[in-house]
C-alpha cells in the first residue's frame, strides 16, 4: 500500500491529539502536586502541640492554636450527620427500591440539582431559617446548612451501593417469605452498610472542608464554646480569617490548619477507595 | 385462616414501607422548592424596590441604600467564562486519555489523582491562590510586553490579585468535575461505534471524534456541570479576585463576583434593604445554578439512556 501525503497528515494529527490528551492529564496533575507540596511543606513545620491544644491568643500575640476550632468542626459535622444520615439513607432506600417510580426520578433529579447549588446559597437558606428569627449566629444554624448539603450526597451513595448488592440475596429473602421492608432492613441494608458508612464518612470529610455556608451561620468564636445556640468556631472559618490577616504567625497557623484539612481529605479518599474496591470484589460473581 | 391473616399483615407492612420512605425521600424535592420560596421572601424588599434595574445599574452603595449588582454579575460571568475556556479542553483531554488512551495500569491511579483535585477544600485553593498563584500572576504581568499591556485585556497595575488569578483557580477546581462526567459519557458510548470507525480505516483521533460526536449532548452536559460549579464557587475566588466592584475587560483588574459579595458583606448588612439585596444576588445564583444543573443532568441522562442511575454524582462536590 502506498502512503500518500494525506495519510501521513492524518497520522500526524492523530499523534498530536494523543500527545495533547496526555499533556492535559499532566497539566491537571501539576497544580495538584504544587498544592500538596506547598501546603504540606509549609504546614508540617507549622504544626505544633499548641496548635492542637490551645485556643487563639489575643490579636497580634504569637502562639496559641485552633483546638476550639477543631472541636467546633467535629460538633458541627456531627450534628449535621445526625440530621442528614437518617433522611439520606431512608431516601436512598426508597430511590433504589422503587427506582422506576416517578417520585424516585424526581428525588434523584432534585438531589443532583441540590448537589450543584452553591454552598453559599445553602448558607443563606440556613441563615433565613435559623439565624434571622433568633437574631443570633448559632452552631445549630451552621450544622443545618452542612446537613442540607450532605443529604443529596448520602442519597446517591446509598442508592449506588444498594444496587451493588446481588439480586440473589433479595430473591432468597423474598422466597423465604420476608416482606419487602424486612428484606431491605434485614438483608440488603446490612450487606451494603459498610460501604454506605464509608460513603457517609467521605461526605463528612468533604463537609468538614466547607467554609462559605458557615461564615454567617455558625460564624466564629475565639473561645471555647460547646453551646449550640451560640456562635461556634470551625477550622475552615478560622483558617480563612487567619489567612487574610496581616500577621505572620497567623499565616503559619492557617497553613497548619490547611494541612489538617488536606490530611483529612487524603485519609478519607484513600479509605473510601479501599472500601469500594473491597465491596466490588466481594460482590463480584 | 392463618394463611389469610399472614398475607394481610404482609400487605399492611408492604404499605407503610413505600409511604414512609417515600415521604422522607420527598424532603429532598421539597428542600429545593423551600430554598426558592425562602429566598424570594428574603429578598422581597429589594425585588420590589429596584425590579430589573437591580441587574442593570452598577452603583453599590449600602450607606445611601442604592444597590445595583451589574458589576458582580459581570465578574461572575467573566471569570467563569475565562475559567471554562481554560478548563474545557483540559477536562476533555483528561476524559479521553483516561477512557481511551491510558495504559490499563495507570488508569486507576490517575482517576484517583484527578478526583483528589475535586476533594481539596476551596479554602485551601484560596490559600494556595493568595500565597503562590497571585505572586506568580504578578510576575507574569511583568513579563508581558509593553504593546500587550496597552490592550484593554491586559492593562492595569501589576497587583497579582484580579480576574486572571480567580479564573486560573476556578479552572483547576472545575476540571475534575467536567472530566469525570465526560469520562462516564465516553464509557457509555457503545464500543461498536469505535470498532466501526477503525474498520473503515480511521486513525485514533478520527475514531475518538466519532465517540465524542455520539456522546455530544452528554459532553455538553459535562461542561455545563463544570460551569455551574464555577459560577457558584465562593471562597477561593473571594480570596484572589480583589473584591473591587468594577466592570473591566482587563484580566489583571481586581473585580468582584456574586458569591464573593455575599461572603464578604452578609454579616455586615445592617439594614433590611441591604440584606434583601444580598439575598437577591443569592436567589439569582440559585436560579441560574439550578437551571444549569437541571439542563446538564437531562443532557447527561439522555446519553446514559436507560442507565441513568449509573451515572454518578461526579466526584462528589468540592468543599467551598
Amino acid at each position: 500500500m502506498m502512503t500518500t501525503g494525506r495519510q501521513v497528515r492524518r497520522k500526524i494529527v492523530s499523534g498530536a491529539f494523543v500527545v495533547f490528551c496526555a499533556l492535559a492529564v499532566v497539566s491537571a496533575l501539576i497544580p495538584l502536586g504544587f498544592i500538596l507540596f506547598f501546603v504540606l511543606s509549609r504546614g508540617i513545620t507549622s504544626l505544633d502541640l499548641a496548635f492542637f491544644t490551645q485556643t487563639p491568643k489575643p490579636v497580634g500575640e504569637a502562639g496559641g492554636g485552633m483546638a476550639n476550632a477543631m472541636v467546633g468542626t467535629f460538633i458541627l459535622i456531627g450534628m449535621a450527620a445526625a440530621m442528614a444520615v437518617p433522611v439520606g439513607i431512608l431516601s436512598g432506600i426508597y430511590v433504589s427500591e422503587y427506582r422506576r417510580s416517578s417520585l424516585a426520578s424526581a428525588v434523584r433529579f432534585s438531589a443532583d440539582v441540590l448537589n450543584g447549588v452553591p454552598s453559599i446559597v445553602i448558607g443563606i437558606f440556613a441563615y433565613s431559617l435559623a439565624v434571622l428569627p433568633f437574631k443570633r449566629f448559632s452552631a445549630f444554624a451552621g450544622s443545618l446548612a452542612l446537613g442540607i448539603m450532605m443529604i443529596p450526597i448520602i442519597i446517591r451513595t446509598t442508592e449506588e451501593l444498594l444496587s451493588l448488592v446481588p439480586p440473589t440475596l433479595r430473591e432468597g429473602s423474598m422466597a423465604l417469605g420476608a416482606t419487602r421492608a424486612g428484606t431491605v432492613f434485614r438483608v440488603i441494608l446490612p450487606a451494603a452498610l459498610p460501604g454506605i458508612l464509608t460513603g457517609v464518612l467521605v461526605a463528612l470529610a468533604r463537609i468538614a472542608g466547607e467554609t462559605a455556608p458557615l461564615l454567617f451561620t455558625s460564624f466564629n468564636n475565639r473561645y471555647w464554646s460547646t453551646r449550640l445556640d451560640q456562635p461556634m468556631a470551625s477550622l475552615t472559618v478560622q483558617v480563612y480569617t487567619y489567612a487574610l490577616s496581616p500577621y505572620d504567625d497567623w499565616h503559619r497557623q492557617a497553613w497548619a490548619g490547611a494541612t489538617v484539612l488536606i490530611a483529612a481529605v487524603l485519609v478519607f479518599s484513600v479509605l473510601s477507595r479501599w472500601a469500594t474496591r473491597r465491596l466490588e470484589r466481594m460482590h463480584q460473581p | 385462616m392463618i394463611v389469610k391473616r399472614a398475607s394481610r399483615s404482609r400487605s399492611d407492612e408492604g404499605r407503610w414501607f413505600p409511604v414512609g420512605t417515600g415521604l422522607i425521600a420527598s424532603c429532598c424535592v421539597l428542600l429545593v422548592a423551600g430554598i426558592a420560596l425562602v429566598m424570594v421572601h428574603g429578598s422581597w424588599l429589594s425585588i420590589q424596590k429596584f425590579g430589573l434595574n437591580f441587574w442593570r445599574t452598577s452603583t453599590w452603595d449600602p450607606v445611601s441604600g442604592e444597590f445595583g449588582a451589574l458589576p458582580f454579575l459581570w465578574g461572575t460571568l467573566y471569570s467563569s467564562l475565562i475559567a471554562m475556556l481554560l478548563a474545557t479542553p483540559v477536562a476533555l483531554g483528561i476524559a479521553i486519555f483516561l477512557s481511551e488512551l491510558s495504559p490499563f495500569a495507570l488508569r486507576r491511579p490517575l482517576v484517583f489523582l484527578t478526583e483528589l483535585l475535586a476533594a481539596i477544600p476551596s479554602i485551601v485553593y484560596g490559600m494556595w491562590g493568595i500565597f503562590v498563584l497571585v505572586p506568580f500572576v504578578r510576575k507574569l504581568q511583568g513579563l508581558c510586553p509593553g504593546w500587550l499591556r496597552e490592550t484593554p485585556f491586559f492593562k492595569g497595575p501589576p497587583l497579582g490579585i484580579g480576574l486572571l488569578a480567580a479564573a486560573l483557580v476556578l479552572a483547576v477546581m472545575v476540571v475534575p468535575f467536567s472530566a469525570s462526567v465526560a469520562r462516564e459519557i465516553l464509557k457509555s458510548v457503545p464500543f461498536s461505534q469505535r470498532e466501526a470507525a477503525y474498520a473503515l480505516g480511521a486513525t485514533r483521533w478520527e475514531a475518538i471524534r466519532m465517540a465524542l460526536y455520539y456522546g455530544r449532548t452528554g459532553i455538553i452536559g459535562a461542561i455545563m456541570l463544570g460551569l455551574g460549579r464555577a459560577l457558584g464557587e465562593t471562597m477561593a475566588v473571594t480570596m484572589v479576585i480583589g473584591n473591587n466592584p468594577q466592570i473591566s475587560l482587563s484580566l489583571f483588574a481586581p473585580q468582584y463576583t456574586m458569591a464573593a459579595v455575599i461572603a464578604n458583606e452578609f454579616t455586615e448588612a445592617a439594614d433590611d434593604l441591604y440584606l434583601h439585596a444580598l439575598v437577591e444576588i443569592g436567589l439569582v445564583l440559585f436560579i441560574v445554578t439550578v437551571l444549569i444543573n437541571a439542563l446538564s443532568r437531562l443532557l447527561i441522562w439522555r446519553v446514559g439512556g436507560g442507565r441513568r442511575e449509573k451515572i454518578p454524582l461526579a466526584p462528589a462536590r468540592a468543599a467551598q
